[in-house]
């Protein structure tokens, strides 16, 4: 009973991208012809194995392109690996680029069912935290128009409170917080924190190394789809800038770049 | 930690893989978002149009006044076939229903790209909302269709709702086991929208919409009526005219032997055939997220 229960498993996972760099048949032709290569694959995620227990606060950090988002798209299953399993135990809520599923035509009030529906809730349930939702996002008297007049700020507190709402087991943040006014920054912070510490399981892809430090409890490094460092979130956030910093440097001395870069 | 265990151990749910679709089963389970969906296409489709959903009459109403003068007045169908309006409404309206299918279908899921790149839900979910906002828009033609029938004395019967139902179903089954195949697809190669267009072009006019099957029974050879005959679409259009034109005609013109054996065929054959748009559509939609 004391041994921790799994809230997700990723265990070898691996996958690749194809990058297509001929679409026609007379691009592809022509690339025939001068002998260039039709596609390349590369590897986003490199036999990746990390496990989550419930009730836990993890980050993953990483520069650009070290695959974090990847994974955390393997995680919330819009992609399956090439190779490996990824499983997960409960109701999963995304905030992978929150708002995709706002439909700028319909009100704030229909979009609030439609985005409850998408992320797993039904109609009793969106009815009973409708005030709840509409009240956090603040959107007062833009309520019953359109999406598409809402300010970004507007837009984003709306798609954030549907997803808070919906009560995950397993919550997944994909740069959410970068954006929107530091007020309701602040209050989604708040609510993320309390959401913790229920005893539900979150991961949070953020640049705001301070921010993860509060969050969460454990950092998750990657590079270059890898698994560099799996422990406490100081030093994985402290990597983090570290590696910033080399990268940084590397850009403003082109000549030093050859070892830094990637 | 008690109570922390308190909420999130009330239920027990097993670790499973994310993303694992259940394909149209799956679909039948989500129907209250598919409900939401469908009404968001109708809602998006209309937005800002003073004539919202009338356009679903006006679309119709416009064919019908083209094909009609064309083909009934200047052709001189009018005088070959009794009752003609109705006999080319009726079938107008099924082959609208599945063009409109086939072609919304195939962009509905790269129409939803950014839900399909961000969240995971069932894909068959777009697909299968396209093809029900089709049939609320066949709702207002089969609406006119029975009231013009009705005027021209059609009461209903055993055999003319069976035609209606094995018309409708027949189409509908072959329009959504194509419309899976091309929307993953069209994923891939946005050629596949184009090359539907084609298809529909073909579909209108291969059909005994404006003109009598029995014309290419007289003109055509043998194997030609055949294959005529064995294409889904024309057994529907048949269906739909013996449905709702031939009960207020005389009953002269005939219809091809075994028509109901051959469209219960074709009925199972497209039930084969969404069976296979499925496994193929839950093959590829395995790559949409990055596709996309």
């Amino acid at each position: 009973m004391d041994e921790p229960r799994r809230a997700v498993v990723v265990d070898a996972v691996t996958k690749r991208f194809t990058l297509r760099h001929a679409r026609s048949i007379k691009n592809m032709t022509l690339r025939t012809l001068h002998g260039k290569r039709l596609r390349d694959r590369f590897t986003a995620l490199d036999a990746v194995s990390v496990t989550i227990d419930v009730g836990e606060a993890v980050a993953l950090v990483g520069l650009n392109g070290s695959g974090k988002s990847t994974l955390l798209k393997i995680i919330s299953g819009v992609m399956p690996p090439d190779e490996g399993s990824v499983r997960v135990r409960g109701r999963i809520a995304g905030l992978i680029e929150v708002g995709a599923g706002l439909h700028p035509d319909l009100t704030g009030r229909e979009n609030v069912f439609l985005n409850g529906a998408i992320l797993g809730m039904d109609r009793e349930e969106t009815l009973r935290k409708f005030d709840s939702i509409v009240e956090f996002a603040d959107i007062g008297r833009f309520l019953d128009q359109p999406v598409r007049f809402y300010s970004s700020g507007m837009f984003m507190r709306l798609a954030f409170s549907i997803a808070v709402h919906t009560d995950p087991d397993v919550f997944l943040i994909d740069e959410v917080l970068a954006v929107g006014d530091p007020l309701f920054r602040r209050k989604c912070i708040e609510r993320l924190h309390e959401y913790r510490d229920s005893g539900r399981t979150m991961v949070v892809v953020a640049h705001d190394a301070n921010l993860l430090r509060q969050l969460c409890t454990r950092g998750v490094f990657l590079e270059d789809g890898r698994v560099r460092w799996d422990g406490d979130i100081d030093t994985a956030a402290d990597m983090l800038l570290k590696k910033r910093q080399e990268r940084r440097r590397a850009e403003a001395n082109p000549s030093g770049a050859v070892e830094a870069g990637r | 930690m008690t109570s922390v265990s308190g909420t999130a151990g009330a239920h027990e749910p097993e670790l499973a893989e994310p993303g694992r679709g259940g394909g149209l089963t799956e679909v039948v389970r989500r129907r209250y978002l598919l409900r939401l969906i469908v009404r968001r296409e109708l809602r998006a489709r209309y937005q800002g149009s003073l004539l919202g959903l009338g356009w679903s009459y006006v679309r119709p109403a416009a064919h019908f006044a083209v094909f009609f003068f064309v083909a009934g007045v200047f052709l001189r169908m009018s005088e070959q076939i009794e009752h003609f309006p109705i006999f080319m409404f009726s079938a107008l309206v099924l082959v609208s229903f599945f063009n409109e299918t086939l072609i919304n279908t195939t962009h509905a899921v790269v129409g939803n790209a950014p839900l399909v790149r961000k969240v995971y839900l069932p894909r068959e979910l777009f697909p299968v909302a396209s093809l029900l906002v089709s049939c609320v828009h066949l709702v207002p033609g089969l609406v006119i269709v029975m009231g013009v029938a009705v005027a021209w004395g059609w009461t209903p019967s055993a055999a003319a709702i069976g035609s209606a139902l094995l018309g409708f179903a027949l189409v509908a089954t072959l329009g959504i086991g194509l419309g899976l195949i091309c929307s993953a697809l069209h994923v891939f190669y946005r050629d596949t929208a184009k090359a539907v267009d084609i298809v529909t072009l073909f579909v209108t006019w291969s059909v005994p919409m404006i003109y009598p099957w029995t014309m290419v029974r007289d003109t055509a050879p043998g194997w030609a009526l055949d294959l005529y005959l064995a294409n889904p679409l024309t057994l529907g259009v048949l269906l739909f005219e013996r449905a709702f034109w031939w009960p207020t005609t005389d009953g002269t013109l005939p219809f091809p032997a075994h028509l109901t054996r051959d469209a219960f065929i074709a009925f199972a054959l497209a039930v084969l055939l969404l069976g296979a748009g499925q496994f193929v559509f839950s093959r590829l939609q395995r790559r949409f997220a990055e596709e996309l």
